[in-house]
Formats: C-alpha cells, structure tokens, sequence
C-alpha cells in the first residue's frame, strides 16, 4: 500500500493517528476546540467496525473509555479545557486501576470556560496534577501534523505499553490549522499491543503482579479469568486493601513504572543546537514561531537554537539540563504564564539564564514576539 | 451451580453492618443468577462508591468497582464494547441518583441493555448518615439535624420518565419477590431499573426510630402492596411492589450494529 497525503486540520491529523493505531471505542462530549476529533471518529469508526458514542457529559465518557478499555479495545476520548477539567477523577482512577487509555486535550484558554476559540497552552500543569493523590502521568504533545499523527500513535502505543492514561496536549492553532499530512502504510510504524496474560483457565490470575520488565499481562472482561478492578488500593487480585505494605508499594509502583523508563518516554527535536549560545524551549504551536526565529537568526550569523519537547510529561530534567548546560540564555517560549518554565528552572544548573517569552492573550506567540525578549536579554536593546 | 458458587467466599463474612438489607439484595441477585444458569464469565457488574457499591467484590463475576456515581457510565462502555455481556448495576440512592442521576436518566434514555438495581436506603451509610435524593422530607440525618425539606425522587416514576422499558420495585423483606423481578429485569432486552428498599439500620433507623432491621423490614411489608391489587387501589398512599414498566423499544447495542453495517456500506462504495 502506498503512503497517502491528505490535507487536514490537526484534530484530523490526531484522527488518523488515532485510526492508524488501531482505536476502535471512543466516548467523547463536544467542546471547542476539540469538537472535529469527535465528528470525525463519528463517521470512521463505524466504517471500520469500532464503536463511537457521545455521551451526557465528559465524566461519562472518561468512564466509559475505561470500561470499554477493560474489554480488550484501544479506546480514546477528546476534550478542551472545562471536558478535562471534569475528566479528572476518572484520569485518576484509569492511574490507579491501570488502564490503558487516550485522552487528547485540545487546549484552550482557562481558567473557566475562558476563551473557547483562542489559543492557549495553559494545561501543562492540570496534565500532570489535575486528579488527587501521587501518581505519575505521561503527557505528550507535538507543534505539526506530521508530529500530532506519530504523537497520537505514541500516544496509545505507551498506554499500552505502561497500562496507563496517556494525555495528548494539542492547542487550538494546532488543531484548526490546515496542512499536509503524509499518512504511512499499514505496518510502517510499529503498533504496541497491550500484553495478554498467558496464565490458563482454572490456574491463579494475578491481574495486578508485575513481571519482571514491570509490565503487567492483562485479561479481557469477559475472558476466563474474573477478578477485580477498583480505584481502591488494591492487593495483586485486584481487591481493595488499606495494608500500609500494599499501599505503599502500589504508589511506588505506579510511579516507578513511568519515572525508570524515562528516557524510553521522552520525545523531543532539536535544531541547531550543538553551538547554540541562546537556546529556545518550546512545545506545540508556539515552537513553530521558535523554530522559525531561529532559522531566521541563524541566517543573519545568531548562535539560537531549539529544543523541541514532544513529551511533557515525565518531565524530561536531564535532558534539558544537558542540553542548556553550554547555553548564555534559555528562554521558554510558551503559552502560559511559565509552566514549563518552572521546569526549565528546577532542571538548570543556574535558574537565573532562564527566561519566558510568552503570550497569554489569546493570540499565538509570533517570532517578533520571541525577538523582541530576546534583544533584551542579549542586552542589545529592543 | 449452587448459589455459593456465585461468591467469593474468602471474602466472607461480609462487610455490612448486622442487620444491613444489602446482604439480602445479593442473596436475591444470587438467586436470579443462579435460577437463569448463567455463565460466571457472561457478567460483568460494575458498582460505585458506598456501603451497596461494596457488593460488586463479593460476587464472583467479572467486577468493577469504579467512582462514586458513574458505575452506569463505566458499564455503558463495557456494554456497548461487548454487547454480548450481560451487566449488572447494583448502586446505591445517593450513588445512582444524587451524583449519578445524569447518567440514570440518559442510561435509560438510550436503553442500553443493562440491569440497573437501585439499594434504596434513603440514607449515606458509608460516611456516616447524611440525607439522600430519596430520604424524603421529614427526615433525620448529620446533614439535616432539624430534619430535611428536600423532596425526594419516585425513583419508578423518573425511570419510566426517562425511557427505561423495564421498571419494577421491591423491598428486602420481599427477597423472592425480588429474584423474581431481577430476573425478569436481566432478561429484558434495554435498560432494566429494579429499586428495592433496603435497610439501614446503622444510620437511618437509629436517627429515624425506626426501631431494628426486623422492625425495618416489616415496616416494608406494612408500606407497600402489590401493584393491581386492591389493597394498593384502596390505600393510595402506600408504595407499589411489581412491574411498573415493561414495554419493547429498540436496544442501544442493537441499533448501533445497524450504524455500522450502513456505515461499512458506505465505505466501500
Ligand atoms: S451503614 Fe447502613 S447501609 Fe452501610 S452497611 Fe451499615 S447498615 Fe448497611
């Protein structure tokens, strides 16, 4: 089969993603500006035997996804700003019970209902703190088409993988944005299946007994195995258990499991960056206007580069700190008042050469943006 | 199979309180499962938050035991993922319709086929006592110390409302009567609401005076009557126990497989 190009906007890009990854349930709520993720399954899906349903609110179809989840399908859900504030309690519980699942935010300005058709990058941090309790998270995110489609793949692919919520940070100029995606062949890109248990009928089932690799095999509701499933703490059965032991160790394994494999998580690009003095950090659209200032510099003789993060969330500090460490200045460009900035800051070795160019208007963070912070921080005036 | 084979019997004795009604909803649960012959692997029951969600650990079915209120939200993605299981809802007042009530009234709108069991106490028993959607006014509760002035739902009069195609209630005092309309509600192809009336004599009786668990359940026998008979004609003031609903109307699972086959249609056209 051959490649196909399409011409789309970015919630469509994630589509493809999503279809290309094999999902086959989705629940979902409107709510701009995600709303295109939701009309589009609604037609393909069922094209392809899968299951699409809108359902009364977005805490409904959180649950619903986790449900459908337990029955053995790649399941996603898509959301704005209130739909994921709503989704929370149910994000929490797809952590504790791990289940594999793909919620894409489609972020707009907040807080509140805000500002539903503007740009916004403002829930980097609900992502990763907007249900209760310790847990850990992964959050992905991309600034083109090309990247929201391999991201969106990622996205269910490390769901399966780690048995766990996958969020996928999109932003309202990326979603609405037209331009070109180049769609693989079926088998190009390597899809995660999520690990079936291999234990017989009538023999001991232990759904929450980690192997070795730290993957736990899964049984499908409805199979031969019945056991239990609660977003209480739980003992290797499944059954509710407030024993200090088990509680202890099932927090430190759900967030063990995401934090060692770090670096098997983290995605990221970089541009010009090897003799970079004036590096700058960014994510989803406003990389876009990073990226071009730089290209843009680098032909006047500047010395900026980018570094691109693909995955928010674990936070990937190392990388970072390595990739700064040479830099005169890091500024983070971003939409929001600093929410990876604050990350920047904590993963540097001097918090004092990194800086925000940022945008909280509603409006999309230009280059002369970026430049105009820039000449100051260079001292060069505006 | 005996009906012990339905439990997980290491789990005994069970949690609730002595004289609680909710181990009389699963003996009746039990019994319907047990009369039908139906595979242990077939069902799946999902439960939410409080004293009654607690029962979806004892049967040995496949169980979830999720959030409080949204066990009919999480059974309608299992449901409509594998429409061949058969689900089971047991919830509690609050749980199906305080928090929940959106998805009991848009679960039976859809009429997806589920079996929706409704443990009527009137009361929060797990943290405490606090009034419910259907303690009614009058009542004594930690959050209604002079006593409360919420109305309460009819839970059969909103289920028929709206859509469910098999309504009925019953009372723990009436356990085979109960089996006898679980039964009829599993086997009923959409969205299936069964409300029985179950004690709690830990948090609603003592508050309420409404003297032990005995007391309790033969006030149920003295508060309701069979629907169509006369005694319930003559006394309209008193509750009716039986089907209320039971009526055809094209299934949610159902209707979506004609969604696909259309679509599929179209897609290799
Ligand atoms: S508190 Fe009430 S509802 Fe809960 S177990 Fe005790 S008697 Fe039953």
């Amino acid at each position: 089969m051959e490649n196909k190009i399409k011409f789309v906007q970015g919630n469509e890009a994630c589509v493809e993603g999503a279809l290309y990854a094999g999902v086959d349930f989705y629940a979902g709520y409107p709510i701009t500006p995600s709303t295109e993720i939701a009309e589009v399954l609604s037609q393909r899906l069922p094209q392809a035997g899968g299951k699409f349903i809108q359902m009364e609110d977005e805490i409904a179809s959180m649950c619903a996804i986790i449900g459908a989840s337990l029955t053995g399908h790649k399941v996603m859900t898509a959301t704005s700003g209130p739909g994921f504030s709503l989704k929370q309690e149910a994000i929490g519980y797809a952590c504790m019970a791990e289940i594999p699942c793909v919620i894409a935010n489609v972020q707009r300005g907040g807080p509140s209902t805000g500002n539903p058709t503007h740009v916004s990058q403002g829930d980097i941090n609900q992502a990763r703190w907007g249900t209760h309790g310790d847990h850990a998270i992964i959050a992905l995110t991309a600034s083109n088409h090309q990247d929201v489609f391999e991201m969106t793949i990622d996205a269910f692919n490390l769901a399966e993988t780690y048995r766990t919520p996958v969020i996928l940070l999109l932003d309202e100029a990326i979603g609405h944005m037209r331009e070109k995606l180049e769609i693989p062949a079926a088998g190009e890109i390597e899809l995660v299946e999520r690990l079936r248990t291999s234990v017989p009928k009538g023999v001991d089932y232990r759904p929450y007994l980690p192997r070795e690799d730290g993957r736990l095999p899964m049984s499908d509701f409805g199979g031969e195995h019945r056991y239990n499933v609660t977003g209480l703490y739980h003992d290797m059965w499944g059954f509710p258990s407030a024993s200090p032991q088990v509680v202890n160790e099932l927090l430190r394994h759900l967030v063990d499991k995401i934090d060692i494999n770090i670096e098997k998580i983290t995605r990221y690009k970089e541009y010009f960056l090897d003799d970079a003095e004036y590096i700058l950090v960014s994510y989803g659209s406003s990389a876009r206007s990073a990226i071009h200032l730089a290209k843009n510099r680098r032909e006047k003789g500047e010395k900026i580069g980018v570094l691109e993060l693909q995955s928010i969330w674990p936070f990937p500090h190392d990388l970072v700190r390595e990739k700064c460490s040479r830099a005169k200045s890091v500024v983070v460009v971003e939409m929001n008042l600093g929410q990876v900035m604050a990350q920047v800051k904590a993963s540097v070795d001097n918090p004092e050469k990194v800086f925000l160019a940022n945008r909280i208007d509603g409006k999309l963070i230009t280059p002369s943006d970026i430049k105009r912070l820039l000449r100051v921080i260079q001292g060069r005036g505006i | 199979m005996a009906v012990q084979d339905y439990i997980r019997q290491r789990f005994f004795p069970h949690m609730w309180c002595p004289g609680c009604g909710h181990g009389i909803v699963l003996n009746s649960l039990l019994r319907a499962v047990e009369q039908l012959e139906l595979d242990k692997n077939d069902i799946v029951m999902t439960s939410g938050i409080g004293c009654s969600a607690r029962i979806s650990g004892y049967v040995d079915f496949h169980s979830l035991h999720t959030i409080h209120g949204r066990a009919l939200a999480f059974a309608t993605g299992v449901k409509l993922s594998k429409p061949e299981l058969t689900l089971l809802v047991p919830m509690g007042d609050g749980d199906a319709l305080a928090i929940g009530g959106n998805h009991f009234i848009h679960a039976a709108r859809r009429n997806i086929d589920m079996t929706a069991i409704v443990m009527n106490n009137r009361i929060y028993g797990m943290t405490g006592g606090q009034f419910s959607p259907l303690s009614g006014c009058g009542i004594k509760a930690t959050t209604a110390p002079y006593t409360t002035i919420d109305n309460d739902f009819n839970v059969v009069d909103l289920a028929a409302a709206a859509g469910a195609t098999f309504v009925a209630r019953s009372t723990v005092y009436h356990a085979k009567e109960s089996t006898e309309l679980l039964k009829n509600a599993i086997q009923h192809k959409g969205f299936s609401v069964v409300e029985i009336l179950s004690q709690c004599p830990t948090h609603f009786g003592r508050k309420n005076k409404g003297g032990d668990a005995a007391a309790m359940m033969e006030n149920y026998k003295n508060i309701t009557a069979p629907v169509g008979s006369k005694t319930l004609e003559e006394n309209p003031e008193l509750l009716g126990r039986g089907i209320f609903v039971q009526k055809e109307r094209p299934e949610y699972c159902q209707e979506y497989d004609k969604i696909i086959e259309v679509a599929m249609k179209g897609a290799s056209k």
